[in-house]
């Protein structure tokens, strides 16, 4: 029931502030609470090469780049410093099987934290 | 070992890189020519993987074709028209002919091509890609399935040093160096500041991270605009468009533009090489790459 549930919730709640898209990996903490999901290339890492020089979006002109927005926001938003320091990590490829899933879940039973048994994050660490 | 490993990992060699012409009709023959053009000059070439997207002959089989003919292949990977499993497979497929450099980016965006309607995959990032490639040439798939012996890979990467957000760009060549990339192309820059900026920043924070910017060689302010206008994350100063198109002969205004740039690079830390792209299709690659102290290979 709660698994039917929560995922409406989460999308009624994160939708109209964030435009989540429900990727049930929500990395929102560590991006200046901006979601990378809306990047047209939906990068979790960074911004892509193209970014102009006003600060918008290579594909949608008219749109600020999402990873523009979220460095600024990182920088200036009372966020905790844990949050700001992990700005830079490597975030693994996203899990498509957990697109639709409510992500206040996979954080509860550390779901969102499985990766790719080859996944060797770059500290040694999976 | 691949000439462009040996020589950025165990010299202090300059080293010179270029762009393969895309392959479309020509075939082999004009695979020949193109080796033929540069391989007396240029210490490995980059096999594009769809650039602007644009489909062409693919990535694995123009490096394949340049090494058979004697070119050192730089094999570029982008994310916009492939999954995980294609990359990764890209990857051992290049590994069976013996290609050891992959160069792995993001990739302009479908809309940027001459079939928009597209879609576009972006499955992994390049900074996951690199990662995935480490763990490849350390002996793993990512699925964590033992490829037996792991892939030989020098693994590169791409970076704007000159495009918003600034202060960010530093420490992103940072991630994707402590992902697995051991050397970095750099987007072609206008802005001196910024790049001097940029390799500064970077040699303090990865000094083993080598650097190669990129330089355009244009004939005309027209092509400036161009840039300028067309090529979202290429900023060109107004002034140095106008010097250009201001001068008596724009040709030899733009080609001393460029030396100046690269003379400016070169000088800068970090930097180990250059990257030259080539708008003008005239002999001045040659020229250019001359004037900054290369002699052909024998
Ligand atoms: S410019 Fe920013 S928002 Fe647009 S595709 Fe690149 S990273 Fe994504």
């Amino acid at each position: 029931m709660l698994k039917k549930l929560l995922p409406v919730i989460e999308h009624a709640l994160k939708k109209p502030i964030w435009d989540c898209r429900m990727c049930g990996q929500c990395v929102l903490h560590s991006t200046g609470m901006t979601c990378p999901m809306t990047c047209p290339k939906t990068l979790r890492n960074g911004p892509c090469g193209g970014v102009r020089e006003d600060g918008n979006c290579e594909v949608k002109p008219e749109m600020p780049c999402i990873w523009v927005k979220a460095y600024d926001r990182t920088i200036s938003l009372p966020l905790p410093k844990v949050w700001k320091e992990h700005y830079n990590e490597l975030r693994p490829p996203v899990d498509m099987q957990l697109q639709g899933t409510s992500s206040w879940i996979n954080l509860v039973t550390k779901r969102d934290q499985q990766t790719p048994v080859g996944w060797a994050a770059p500290d040694g660490k999976h | 070992m691949s000439v462009l490993r040996e020589k950025l990992e165990n010299t202090n060699d300059v080293v010179f890189t270029a762009e393969f012409p895309s392959v479309d009709g020509a075939g082999m023959a004009g695979v020949e020519k193109n080796v033929a053009r540069l391989a007396p000059w240029f210490d490995a070439v980059n096999a594009t993987d769809n650039p602007a997207a644009h489909a062409h002959a693919s990535n694995t089989t123009t490096a394949i074709a340049m090494k058979m003919h004697g070119l050192e292949p730089i094999m570029q990977i982008v994310c916009r028209d492939k999954n995980r499993l294609a990359i990764q497979s890209d990857m051992m497929g290049a590994s069976l002919h013996g290609i050891t450099n992959i160069s792995l980016l993001t990739g302009d965006d479908v809309t940027a091509g001459d079939e928009p309607e597209s879609r576009r995959v972006f499955d992994i990032d390049s900074a996951q890609a690199i990662n995935i490639a480490r763990g490849m040439a350390g002996g793993t798939y990512l699925s964590g399935r033992a490829i037996k012996p792991a892939p030989d890979f020098y693994i590169g990467a791409v970076e704007n040093a000159a495009a918003p957000p600034f202060n960010y760009r530093i420490q992103r060549a940072l991630k994707k160096h402590r992902a697995g990339a051991k050397f970095l192309q750099l987007q072609i820059c206008y802005h001196p500041d910024r790049l001097e900026a940029f390799c500064k920043g970077v040699a303090e924070v990865a000094p083993d991270l080598k650097l190669i910017p990129t330089f355009l060689l244009v004939k005309s302010a027209k092509s400036l605009d161009y840039v300028h206008n067309k090529i979202p994350g290429i900023d060109v100063p107004a002034a140095t468009i106008a010097r250009v198109r201001n001068a008596n002969n724009q040709r030899d205004e733009a080609y001393k533009l460029t030396l100046e740039l690269a003379r400016h690079a070169l000088s800068l830390p970090g930097v180990r090489g250059l990257h030259v792209t080539d708008f003008r299709h005239d002999d001045s690659l040659v020229e250019f790459i001359s004037d900054l102290g290369r002699r052909p290979r024998n």
